[in-house]
């Protein structure tokens, strides 16, 4: 409104409708350390004139006091507004700023660079449509270049801007800036952001933010101003089927029973019929309730109070969706997590999870793997540190409503949180569920595992045999099962190798083919105790947590952990198959013992040293131990 | 002018859907930037009725504790708002803001609490004779936190807005409290989508920011758009004002001792933001109409809170303040 043309009715009213008609972008500025982005966004406030004249002169001020550019205006100083941001001179947590032009509105949240910080970067980056990752033109990509950007792509944001900044310590070089936008490119394409505009940039300055450079005359793009302007970034919510998690049931009497939330997709219509979840219950929508008069629809984003046509049990947590094309619900899951906090993920533990509005009893299954942000490598991972970021199975305690990340924010993305401290202690993506819990059911059988057992006249249970390729389990396990065959007892032998043969012969050697083979194996093994017989695994199983959870398919007493322990050097001396040799030459990855962790058993129920006793004696050992613990008399 | 501003008259605002998108046989309305930021809020206080066990809001009385009130009452309808209001009572109030104060509580069907420092008032303290600083320290943050202990409140509302001031941009939506009151801004909460960690231990608490993404603008538009009564204070009227320190100090009662040779003048004046009125300072306006003061607002070249003296007492003086406490 730059001068007063009507009388105030109608100038605002006008300032309003120009207003109402512009369009919001959420964006982050995100990169490495000192590569300018609390600079670069105090020059955008200060282009699109948002700063206030008393903020100036704070501005001025401060930056004179203990502002990092020599008394000249130092724009960082804008959005650094905690004390001890200021007197370090970084970014420690991220602050929302808005401006707008005369196009758009813009929420912009300055994410801090430090590794340390990235947990505050990612409360900055999910809500994000856009991300403007900064790149100091001297230092080019940067490992940290690539965390934040491995971390947008991660977060769903599929709009980048890429500002080279600080082009004036360079020279204004054309090709410095080409071969760092290549160089990023080739990055960005790996981790599936394919939109990516870049722009050479002086954030101190002000080039190419709302004005052209004239340093620069071979850059013919837009500016970083037009870019955020006209990136399209409509969201396609409403068109998807409806959802609506229930967040509050709202009953001031006995007449009104109505359910209250935020429409995460799609539209909700009177009349409309709608599928209540996990319960499965079917019925319509009788009213769309709002204090400003009942609406006849209600598309995704408004938060709305529905009733419904019968009297169907709904409460906090259920999710309210489209009967003809309605979520699944399922309470094992495969995940991407995000951890943040100082304490590490432990497998074992189990966490509060909070996903749209329910908050459920989760437990970390084996972590599939851990992603080195800068390679892209997956690794073996026995636990996940502050700011890893992994694959991992989860298991929660009731059926979750859920969709893919990918599909939906609300019903897939997830926040851990610690049982004790409560803090916020990790973010998840769920990517899809292990087991459909909506549609299969257990059949209950007549013939029970007792009754099978007390045909065979003996006790079902596991020798779960674990040590270093070489250590002699599959000759210890062979003479066992002679033994046990020799007394009447009925066996089987499951062997690392053997199975690979068959059942697991699809999987390689990468840390989640592992993790799957002995998940295999596990069930495989339980199936057999439960048909009644006694059953022999012999495998590597290095993992803890894998041994962990196969140990937590069976009975109490029914699983004997038996660690086959022989030094590093003794089994690599004896290398019966050639694999250390391979391993060390480099042929072989992520070989255990090598280049791949052993975790020995904390507390197995048998340990067998076998550079003290000979095979023969061990399988003595394993069946005293057997009978010691009843497993060996009648049932 | 003693009555209320909320009914104006003249033009409406009644732009609900922007564009439409054409979908199967039907149209999808995209919501409003207003409508995105009410459904936000929305969102937020259900979310903080559903997990916390007491909670209440905090009531200021000024432009942003009347939308956030709005917001609560369009949030549980047809029930009214699940928590009772607080105010914490100074007592240095403009007396236009207490009446507004019961009226609103009585028509959003709400318990109201008081709350005054009763010690602080038996020692006497008053901005005059102990300056902003000792005032707002006993008055306003021991005042609030005696009262969330009292009543044992485990989550509060306050109308901030990050735009307001350089640390409140900085806080999350679901602001953690330890059992002593204290924020550390060095070690919030990761806060991501729209997913809130409401848990907390016994004793510790949350400081919860609904309208934490509004900007200045957008409370006045949605004042103007849905006729929410503000203090008339907000508008230009002529008023008893004395000239300290570059500022004009509303003598509002008899308890203002007057400076040697300085006598109240009449002049046109109003107030952005209100607090205790020996510590707001007018500015001088005709803006007599809600239009007019938004028109005036949406031009102006200094900050809301320039008009707060407790800000300028020291430098980062807000977050120390919300560490001890303040909101």
């Amino acid at each position: 409104m730059a001068a007063n043309s009507g009388t105030a009715d109608e100038d605002v009213a006008a300032r309003f409708a120009e207003e109402e008609r512009k369009s919001l972008l959420r964006f982050i500025t995100c990169g490495s350390v000192d590569d300018g982005k609390s600079t670069l966004i105090g020059r955008l406030l200060y282009e699109s004139k948002t700063i206030f004249e008393d903020h100036w002169r704070t501005l001025t001020r401060d930056s004179a006091r203990v502002g990092t550019r020599q008394g000249q205006i130092d724009f960082a100083l804008l959005v650094d507004g905690l004390a001890a941001e200021r007197e370090q001179g970084i970014t420690i947590d991220v602050a929302y700023r808005f401006f707008s032009t005369h196009r758009r509105k813009f929420i912009v949240a300055d994410t801090p660079g430090h590794e340390q910080y990235t947990r505050n970067m990612v409360t900055g980056a999910s809500g994000a449509d856009l991300a403007v990752v900064l790149i100091d033109a001297r230092k080019g990509v940067l490992v940290q270049t690539r965390r934040h950007s491995f971390l947008v792509s991660l977060l769903g944001i599929r709009h980048v801007v890429l500002a080279v900044n600080k082009m004036d310590l360079v020279d204004f070089d054309e090709q410095r800036f080409n071969a760092i936008v290549d160089d990023y490119r080739a990055f960005a394409t790996r981790i599936g952001l394919g939109d990516v505009t870049a722009i050479p940039l002086v954030a101190v300055d002000g080039d190419n933010i709302v004005e052209r450079s004239t340093r620069m005359p071979w850059y013919q793009g837009p500016t970083l101003i037009q870019c955020l302007e006209q990136i399209d970034v409509e969201s396609d919510v409403a068109h998807r089927p409806l959802r609506m998690p229930v967040q509050w049931v709202n009953r001031p009497n006995a007449e009104f029973r109505g359910f209250a939330g935020s429409i995460a997709s799609g539209i909700a219509r009177v009349g409309d019929a709608v599928r209540v979840l996990p319960s499965g219950r079917t019925t319509r929508i009788h009213r769309i309730v709002t204090a400003d008069g009942d609406l006849q629809e209600a598309s995704a984003g408004r938060a709305v109070t529905l009733t419904l046509e019968d009297e169907v049990d709904v409460s906090r947590g259920d999710v309210i969706a489209a009967t003809d094309a309605a979520p699944e619900s399922a309470t094992q899951f495969q995940a991407t997590i995000i951890w943040m906090h100082e304490e590490p993920l432990l497998p074992a533990r189990s966490y509060l999870l909070k996903i749209g509005s329910v908050t459920a009893n989760a437990t970390m299954m084996p972590i599939r793997h851990r992603i080195n942000v800068n390679t892209l490598e997956k690794l073996a991972a026995e636990t996940l540190e502050l700011n890893d970021i992994g694959v991992c199975e989860l298991q929660v305690d009731r059926p979750v409503v859920f969709e893919p990340y990918a599909d939906s924010r609300t019903l897939g993305g997830f926040i851990l949180i610690d049982r004790m401290t409560f803090n916020t202690v990790g973010a998840g993506l769920l990517s899809f569920a292990l087991r459909r819990a909506q549609n299969l059911h257990w059949q209950a059988l007549d013939v029970t595992k007792p009754l099978r057992a007390a045909l065979k006249g003996q006790k079902p249970a596991v020798l779960w045999l674990t040590g270093l390729s070489g250590a002699g389990k599959s000759t210890i396990a062979n003479l066992v099962e002679k033994r046990l065959a020799a007394e009447g007892r009925h066996t089987y032998l499951l062997d690392g190798d053997n199975v690979r043969h068959g059942l697991n012969k699809d999987l390689g050697f990468t840390e989640q083919d592992r993790v799957e083979n002995i998940r295999r194996v596990s069930e495989v093994a339980r199936l057999m105790v439960d048909a009644g017989l006694i059953v022999l695994v012999s495998f590597i199983s290095p993992f803890r947590a894998e041994r962990g959870a196969a140990r937590s398919l069976f009975g109490e007493g029914e699983f004997l952990e038996v660690f086959v322990d022989t030094s590093l050097a003794e089994a690599e001396r004896r290398d019966v198959k050639g694999l250390y040799g391979k391993a060390r030459r480099g042929e072989l990855k992520n070989f255990t013992g090598i280049d791949s962790p052993y975790e020995v058993p904390e507390k197995p129920e048998l340990r067998i040293d076998t550079q003290q006793v000979s095979a023969e004696q061990a399988a003595d050992l394993i069946v005293e131990q057997m009978r010691r613990r009843g497993l060996l008399s009648a049932p | 002018m003693q009555g209320t501003v909320g009914k104006q008259s003249g033009w409406v605002t009644s732009v609900h859907v922007k564009q439409s998108t054409e979908v199967g046989n039907g149209f999808v309305p995209t919501l409003t930037h207003l409508q995105r930021l009410e459904a936000e809020s929305i969102h937020i206080m259900r979310e903080v009725v559903a997990e916390c066990e007491r909670p209440v809001m905090l009531y200021s009385i000024g432009k942003d504790s009347a939308v956030m009130l709005h917001l609560a009452i369009k949030a549980f309808y047809p029930a009214p708002p699940p928590f009772p209001l607080l105010h914490i009572d100074t007592t240095w109030k403009f007396r236009d803001m207490y009446a507004m104060r019961d009226r609103m509580a009585k028509e959003a069907r709400m318990r109201l609490l008081v709350h005054t420092n009763q010690e602080g008032l038996a020692r006497g303290v008053n901005p005059f004779s102990h300056g902003s600083q000792v005032h707002t320290t006993v008055m306003k943050t021991e005042a609030l936190r005696q009262a969330l202990d009292l009543h044992r409140f485990d989550a509060a509302f306050g109308g901030a807005r990050r735009d307001e001031e350089s640390s409140r941009a900085k806080e999350r939506i679901f602001s953690f409290r330890t059992a002593e009151h204290r924020w550390d801004p060095k070690n919030q909460r990761p806060e991501l989508w729209n997913l809130y960690n409401a848990r907390h231990r016994p004793g510790e608490s949350l400081r919860v920011f609904p309208i934490s993404n509004w900007t200045e603008s957008d409370v006045w538009q949605y004042i103007h758009q849905e006729n929410i009564p503000i203090v008339p204070l907000y508008l230009a009227a002529k008023r008893p004002v004395v000239e300290r320190d570059g500022m004009l100090i509303m003598v509002d009662d008899d308890r203002m001792p007057l400076h040697p040779g300085e006598v109240p003048q009449l002049r046109s004046v109003r107030f952005r933001t209100l607090g205790c009125y020996p510590l707001t300072a007018a500015i001088e306006s005709e803006a007599s109409t809600i239009s007019e003061v938004i028109r005036e607002t949406l031009q102006t070249r200094t900050s809301e809170r320039s008009g707060r003296l407790i800000d300028h007492d020291t430098a980062a003086s807000m977050e120390k303040k919300k560490q001890e406490g303040y909101f």
